[in-house]
């Protein structure tokens, strides 16, 4: 039997294609129809991948057929967006797609989730047999493997997601902190978004123009505050997220002192992302002030960065562990696998979805 | 035997140690439950040896300097089994592993454990008394525990210079809360040490009673300064470090004074 992985991803192809070959909920019923017996579909907002089995090979022309969402013919300039690999070579990618090697940030986690949620629709639907069953469970395996021996996952890889993860050291829990977010811009959104995302529900945006305000504070879902009373607002806020465009501090110790002294011991954890600087770095100095500037964030997120690369290698070594005992164990050559004992060509029951 | 079973209990503390010592200096600090049953094997040896203890005293075995600090290492092992999986507190073994060992460390090998000729006649007052008031200096230690380790934290959002073991320890509110609570706990067992320490119908020196009152007070100003939120989380913190040192020494004290006296 031929086991093969065939699709694209943000490596090969621009998201204009991954569009246009996204998948849906036909690709496997038009596959089992050209001689798969096991189909997988794989879709996430990087990638999307078709694993499958056959006897016979199928044209890679057929298969990208497949995956296309509009009708037409596909190009031979779509087709060259696609990578296919055979058996061994695509055990070992999908080991290293479900442990985030492959993925836009390496080390992410979120991919696994995806690969599970692939199989459970495979197994749900009928298409996954004995292969995709051992191939998923061992990628799990491999990946939880990855996630715990190395530290892959650790740290935070953007400036969103610094703040998240300081924020959550310095609060605790995030749901019902205040935030304000004084001018607009895109890092700014962001982190308000990222922040927002773990629970963050009091967000008020304060700009010098009100209508920019406003229409961030909608966006967000969140309300608009006047500029001028930026300052009062700090009584109340967690979280001080600045990115004006001012070319002076506007915050500096003697305006903070009576703000901390109304707040008592609540900390405030302020995000100056503007350039030049908003706030005053003395501000640091005070008891539970926690200041980060841009530049501190991007170091951060650099630094776990060059970890994650550090421990690509170690993470590499187990994804081959793992892919010379499943070609052990499936008897998987580069031609094709040969059902063994613990390989049946057919399993009998049910394929437990606990195992997922 | 007894001292056999100290011995393996010291032995279990070193490898919780051993164990900090290699993910400090790699650098690499991974979710594990290692320190946590170290430490609970070693809790385990030193039961079995404050048991055989007891029975041959007839009372509570903290009848010299060696047994105090055995019963304090214990009460410190037993309080961090206790709230440290309960408050999630990751890493506060690797923090409390050391004191621990530091304590059956120094008992062993201190001259501090002469041959008794006959047991002491039982006073229960006497035995609260002393019971008591090392659980809470164990709750005391535990609280310095969670000030150093919400010290380290600290630090590192202030410099900016996150390590590895900024993931792994806990948010500063969680050891905050965890501090306040050790320090509310073991100021109650204290204070009903103190009261119990009238009624014992036994002289006791002065300097003795001088001292305890002294600990009392400054673990009371701490919660003071606190409940009228004079002093940062930070600075009760620092104290709570600072003032579980001073408390050792003053108990060591204590302890010379009365055995001497």
């Amino acid at each position: 039997m031929n086991f093969f992985c065939f699709g694209l991803n943000h490596r090969t192809a621009p998201i204009e294609a991954r569009e246009r070959f996204a998948g849906h909920a036909r690709s496997p019923l038009v596959l089992r129809d050209l001689g798969c017996s096991e189909v997988l579909l794989l879709t996430t907002c990087n990638r999307v991948e078709i694993y499958g089995a056959a006897d016979a090979n199928i044209a890679n022309e057929e298969i990208a057929q497949s995956l296309r969402i509009e009708s037409g013919s596909s190009s031979k300039s779509d087709l060259e967006a696609f990578y296919r690999k055979e058996n061994v070579e695509c055990a070992r990618h999908l080991f290293r797609v479900a442990a985030g090697l492959d993925s836009m940030v390496v080390g992410e986690t979120e991919i696994l989730g995806q690969v599970k949620r692939a199989y459970a629709n495979a197994h749900a639907n009928g298409n996954a047999g004995p292969l995709l069953h051992r191939l998923c469970q061992r990628a799990f395996r491999a990946a939880k493997q990855v996630r715990s021996k190395t530290q892959i996952t650790r740290g935070p890889v953007s400036v969103g997601s610094v703040a998240v993860d300081l924020a959550e050291k310095i609060f605790g829990d995030l749901r019902g902190r205040k935030v304000l977010v004084l001018g607009a811009g895109e890092t700014s959104a962001k982190t308000l978004r990222a922040l927002a995302s773990r629970g963050v529900s009091d967000l008020r945006v304060s700009n010098r123009t009100p209508a920019c305000a406003e229409e961030l504070a909608s966006e967000l879902e969140g309300i608009a505050v006047p500029f001028t009373t930026w300052l009062e607002q700090c009584r109340e806020i967690d979280i001080l997220i600045s990115s004006t465009a001012a070319e002076m501090h506007l915050l500096t110790p003697p305006l903070l002192v009576p703000i901390l002294r109304d707040r008592a011991d609540r900390p405030l954890f302020i995000i100056d992302i503007a350039v030049p600087r908003d706030v005053a770095p003395e501000v640091n100095e005070f008891d539970g002030v926690y200041l980060y500037d841009i530049d501190s964030l991007q170091e951060i997120a650099s630094e776990s960065r060059e970890l994650r690369r550090q421990q690509l290698a170690a993470a590499e070594a187990i994804i081959d562990e793992h892919v010379a005992d499943f070609q052990k164990r499936v008897r998987l050559s580069k031609s094709g696998t040969r059902p063994t004992e613990e390989c049946p060509a057919r399993v009998s029951g049910e394929l437990r979805t606990s195992e997922l | 035997m007894d001292r056999q079973l100290l011995i393996l209990a010291t032995i279990c503390y070193l490898a919780a140690v051993i164990r900090t010592v290699v993910s400090f200096r790699a650098r690499i600090f991974r979710r594990s439950r290692f320190v946590f049953l170290t430490i609970a094997l070693g809790f385990l040896f030193q039961t079995a040896f404050l048991s055989i203890r007891g029975h041959a005293l007839r009372s509570c075995p903290i009848t010299n300097l060696f047994e105090v600090l055995v019963f304090l290492a214990w009460s410190i092992a037993l309080i961090y089994l206790l709230i440290g999986p309960a408050y999630r507190l990751s890493l506060m073994g690797a923090f409390t592993a050391p004191l621990v060992f530091l304590l059956q460390l120094a008992a062993l090998l201190s001259p501090i454990d002469p041959p008794r000729a006959s047991p002491m006649a039982p006073n229960p007052w006497l035995e609260f008394h002393a019971s008591i008031s090392i659980i809470a200096y164990g709750a005391f230690a535990l609280a310095c525990v969670a000030g150093a380790m919400y010290l380290v934290q600290e630090r590192q959002l202030k410099t900016h210079q996150l390590r590895s073991i900024f993931y792994h320890l806990p948010p500063l509110p969680n050891l905050f809360s965890a501090m306040t609570r050790l320090l509310w706990f073991g100021f109650i067992l204290y204070s009903a040490g103190l009261i119990s320490g009238f009624f014992v119908n036994e002289p006791l020196p002065w300097t003795k009673i001088v001292l305890a009152i002294a600990i009392w007070i400054l673990y009371g100003a701490i919660l003071q300064g606190r409940y009228l939120r004079w002093m940062a989380p930070r600075r009760i913190a620092t104290l709570c470090v600072v003032a579980f040192a001073v408390a050792l020494s003053l108990l060591w004290s204590i302890e010379f004074v009365g055995h001497r006296a």
